[in-house]
């Protein structure tokens, strides 16, 4: 099979035939952005399809038996979430993409996920510190969404919602059990808050976007957002005997496809075998 | 002759695949049933968003209505609302108790979470004591807690409230 790979091309070109099936993705200058709410709908799809898979790679290495179930419980809503937004992001669309071909068929540089959910694993005090840090954000925003004016969103975000509660509880409890737990568990979550911090900036940046999809009655204002999101934040590391770092300087750059090289490793395990039998059903 | 209430008599005959004493009626997931002729359109509202039992759910719906007599069977999904266990009527959860799961308390209405929220202690559906502790709030699947009985001890699951 002969594969063409073009790094220079910023218009269309095929980089692999397969028989009949030809995959064209944008050149490396990055694609052109959709219409805003369908931006809009891949960054909500994108993050909860990136986080689940981050958290399925837990599926039979969790510290306890409960936790491991725990985690794969919720990684399993996190792409249920996803599958919901992609798939209306898809009908949005309009060319006849959905949540599959949305989640296997797109290169790193389409993917609109913050950059906090593609970061590796770490341990499992990484792993609970940054679900405590999305989830808090996730049900903040799902609250504010399942009220806007837009009713396809509205009820996507209403149903994400009930399930995200659960996952909020059960990590704000681990931060808090780790955070004031042995000197070692203390020290590894406190790591893992400083490392993590630098990307939440990225959760609340309001861009065009955000401007945009007001015309579809999605308003949503970040900077209340985030003084929501510090104060309960802050409320679980105080208890959690954790410090937030001062003056992080805060990463940017997976609203508009710009991401860490850990997306492409991922993306690649997630999409190896829709990109291998392409058009398989079972 | 297929009738509103004759679909309805056949999809409570529709176990949910992983709680086989319930139907997907009683799980309040079947939210309109539509009958032309021998046409039949079921819209169903999924319970977890991410339940793998959802596409099972649907062909068990529609095969047993095609058994039924309907020639064309039509299952749509909708999201809102949201499902709640709420929806679950009382028979449905006196069967899940003998069943050996503990039925799902009242689903909190609106506000946001408490991060520390105590939970009151759900009764053991094997003994009845209420001396039990729960383990995790997430199950061997989507839609279950687990709990240990401390008065007989034995581990249970709970149908959790949402």
């Amino acid at each position: 099979m002969s594969a063409h790979v073009s790094d220079h091309d910023d218009t269309d070109a095929p980089i692999a035939t397969a028989g009949a099936a030809t995959l064209r993705v944008a050149g490396t200058r990055g694609p052109a952005f959709a219409a805003p709410l369908v931006e809009y709908l891949l960054r909500l799809g994108d993050d909860r399809l990136v986080l689940g898979h981050r958290l399925s790679e837990w599926c039979g290495h969790g510290p306890i038996l409960e936790e491991d179930i725990a985690m794969s419980n919720m990684a399993l809503d996190l792409v249920g979430h996803a599958s919901m937004f992609l798939g209306l992001a898809g009908e949005v669309e309009g060319q006849g993409r959905d949540a599959d071909a949305l989640a296997y068929l797109r290169e790193g540089v389409q993917y609109r996920n913050a950059l906090l959910v593609e970061l590796p694993c770490g341990d499992f005090g990484f792993t609970m510190v940054r679900q405590f840090l999305f989830d808090a954000y996730s049900v903040l925003l799902l609250d504010a969404l399942a009220g806007c004016g837009q009713p396809a969103v509205a009820a996507l975000a209403a149903k994400s919602l009930k399930e995200d509660k659960y996952h909020l509880r059960h990590s704000s409890e681990w931060v808090v059990r780790l955070g004031d737990g042995t000197a070692e568990s203390h020290s590894r979550v406190q790591q893992s808050v400083d490392e993590l911090w630098r990307y939440t900036g990225e959760l609340f940046e309001h861009d065009v976007i955000d401007d945009a999809v007001a015309a579809d009655g999605i308003a949503i204002d970040r900077a209340a957002l985030f003084s929501r999101w510090e104060s309960m934040v802050r409320d679980v590391m105080q208890r959690a005997t954790l410090t937030i770092p001062d003056g992080a300087v805060m990463a940017s750059g997976g609203r508009r496809g710009r991401h860490t090289e850990y997306l492409g490793h991922l993306l690649t395990v997630m999409q190896s075998v829709a990109r291998a039998h392409p058009g398989a059903t079972w | 002759m297929l009738t509103r209430e004759s679909v309805y008599e056949t999809l409570a005959t529709v176990m949910d695949p992983e709680v086989p004493v319930i139907s997907v009626v009683e799980l309040g997931i079947i939210r309109e049933v539509d009958v032309v002729e021998d046409r039949v359109t079921v819209t169903v509202t999924p319970t977890y968003s991410g339940c793998p039992a959802m596409r099972e759910i649907e062909d068990d719906i529609r095969t047993a209505l095609l058994g039924a007599g309907a020639h064309e069977v039509t299952v749509l999904m909708t999201f809102a609302p949201a499902w709640t266990t709420d929806w679950i009527g009382a028979e449905a959860r006196e069967k899940l108790r003998a069943y050996g799961i503990a039925p799902p308390g009242r689903a909190e209405q609106g506000g946001l979470i408490t991060l520390t929220r105590r939970r009151t202690a759900v009764p053991c559906p094997f003994c009845g004591s209420s001396d039990t502790r729960l383990q995790s709030e997430f199950g061997s699947t989507a839609c279950k807690a687990i709990h240990v009985c401390n008065a007989c001890r034995q581990p249970f699951d709970e149908f959790k409230a949402i």
